[in-house]
């Protein structure tokens, strides 16, 4: 019980030092530059203090269940020697940590809303059907990447050259968007990974390559990150095409 | 309160696949059983608690005071004259900041500075890469912001991000490129994500001429490219003043 409880407190000033360069920042220019008043201020503080508590718990929560199966289950399969189901565990797992990062849930949120007022969805369920929407395609997106990824570690495939792919891809995609889709796309990219997906997804490159005698894990085991970054981008400008 | 009820609604059912998707497979699949089964029940259950209070403080806090920060900072007491994109300087200048201190003291980034270190024999240091990464994102937010102000396409910027960092990549060891394209990943944390997405929806809806629809987004993306490129030409500097040394 202490040991978790000093894990918690651990956790707890983890997440104050994530908040302490935003907060420094803002009150250095509120103070010195913008010396203005901020209006819903209590609003703002009781919310930075939400963000705090649930930060901290999250992250203690990760700890405590999904990280130690996730890797478990990563190195099983990893073990297993079929190489079937570790491409299907592969995919599940990335589709499964995408769905439940918070980042990815704000911004579609935050996407929805910037949609009905520009005009593109109408009604309020529509609202939430668009996040929903927005997150599935992101999510299927990481799935195949980690896929992807687990077969250039198996194959030895070099990045870069699934990198000039994937920037191809990209580059046709966003000539054949509508303009509207184009930024939500890009920021898919860098929203995807986050806390939940990061560490899952290193645990089964880094496992993987360690077990396979040709690779290196601190080369092959990286880069998986990477190619969850740009499948997204092309799955948004996709789901906008067909929209 | 219904909207506290929704929160928890829309949680539950974020966190509800990968549940059943490890279970499913730790079960059906592998059939083993799940060790420390209590433990792993309440991790849980305080990921669904912490999930809903994070989201609703993202919302209520963050995401507010980066649009009222772009208010502020575009009003006529700072900005002089509307049409020129350099009366702007000090959105430019909160941009780079924010980009700056929050990537400082990412804990991710630390985990790859450390692994790059590893990967290179020590050529890589730990505390010179993490610099970079945070300049690279400094200087993407403040170009990101540039970019809105001015309403310069988005994808003219990113297009041309790739090829640069395409022709970086050819010059560079290939041992360390797949770490210097993760470090981009990685460079956007839970709570960097939404002030610096509000800034960008709050710029374009406070600038005349411009629309959140199409100018808003871009900034994450901004801040994911440029760290790749600041990473590239850091190893590729080492590699090259190496390269000089006659006893190398």
């Amino acid at each position: 019980m202490n040991k978790s409880l000093y894990q918690f407190a651990n956790n707890l000033v983890d997440s104050a030092k994530d908040l302490a360069p935003i907060v420094l920042v803002v009150a250095f220019f509120q103070i010195v530059v913008l010396q203005q008043p901020i209006p819903n201020i209590d609003n703002i503080i009781i919310g930075t203090g939400s963000v705090l508590i649930g930060l901290t718990l999250f992250m203690h929560g990760l700890k405590l269940g999904l990280f130690p199966i996730g890797e478990v289950l990563a190195f099983s399969f990893v073990k297993k020697g079929s190489i079937a189901w570790l491409l299907i565990f592969s995919f599940a797992l990335g589709f499964g940590a995408t769905i439940a990062e918070p980042d990815l849930i704000v911004m579609a949120n935050e996407a929805a809303k910037v949609a009905q007022f520009g005009g593109i969805i109408t009604s309020d369920t529509q609202l939430t059907q668009y996040a929903q929407t927005l997150r599935y395609t992101v999510a299927i997106a990481v799935g195949l990447s980690v896929v992807i990824g687990v077969i250039k570690i198996l194959k030895g495939w070099a990045i870069q050259y699934l990198i000039i792919g994937g920037y191809v891809l990209v580059m046709i995609s966003t000539l054949l968007a509508p303009d509207f889709i184009i930024g939500i796309a890009y920021d898919a990219g860098g929203v995807t990974t986050g806390p939940i997906t990061v560490p899952l997804l290193t645990a089964l490159g880094v496992g993987l390559s360690s077990s396979i005698r040709a690779r290196n894990p601190l080369i092959d085991g990286f880069g998986m990150i990477a190619i969850a970054s740009l499948l997204p981008i092309v799955a948004i400008m996709i789901f906008g095409i067909v929209q | 309160m219904t909207s506290l009820i929704q929160h928890f609604v829309q949680t539950f059912w974020a966190v509800v696949p990968i549940v059943v998707i490890l279970f499913v497979f730790q079960v059906g699949i592998l059939k083993q059983k799940i060790p420390h089964l209590k433990r792993i029940i309440i991790g849980f259950i305080l990921v669904w608690l912490g999930l809903t209070f994070l989201i609703i403080g993202l919302e209520k806090a963050l995401f507010p005071l980066g649009k009222i920060m772009a208010t502020q900072l575009t009003s006529s007491d700072l900005v002089s004259n509307p049409l020129d994109w350099y009366s702007y300087y000090w959105v430019y200048i909160f941009a780079g900041c924010i980009g700056f201190a929050t990537t400082i003291a990412e804990p991710s980034l630390l985990a790859v500075a450390i692994k790059a270190n590893q990967v290179s024999g020590g050529f890589i240091k730990i505390k010179a890469l993490r610099i970079t990464v945070a300049i690279g994102v400094a200087i993407g937010i403040a170009l990101g912001s540039f970019r809105i102000v001015t309403g310069l396409p988005l994808h003219y910027f990113i297009i041309g991000g790739y090829i640069l960092v395409l022709i970086q990549t050819y010059f560079s060891p290939k041992s360390i490129v797949a770490l210097a394209y993760d470090a981009g990943g990685v460079t956007t944390s839970i709570v960097t994500v939404p002030i610096i997405a509000a800034l960008g929806l709050g710029l374009s809806s406070a600038i005349d001429g411009r629309n959140p629809l199409t100018d808003g987004f871009g900034l994450i993306a901004f801040a994911s490219l440029f760290p790749i490129m600041s990473v590239l030409a850091y190893v590729q500097i080492i590699h090259l003043s190496n390269h000089d040394k006659p006893n190398q």
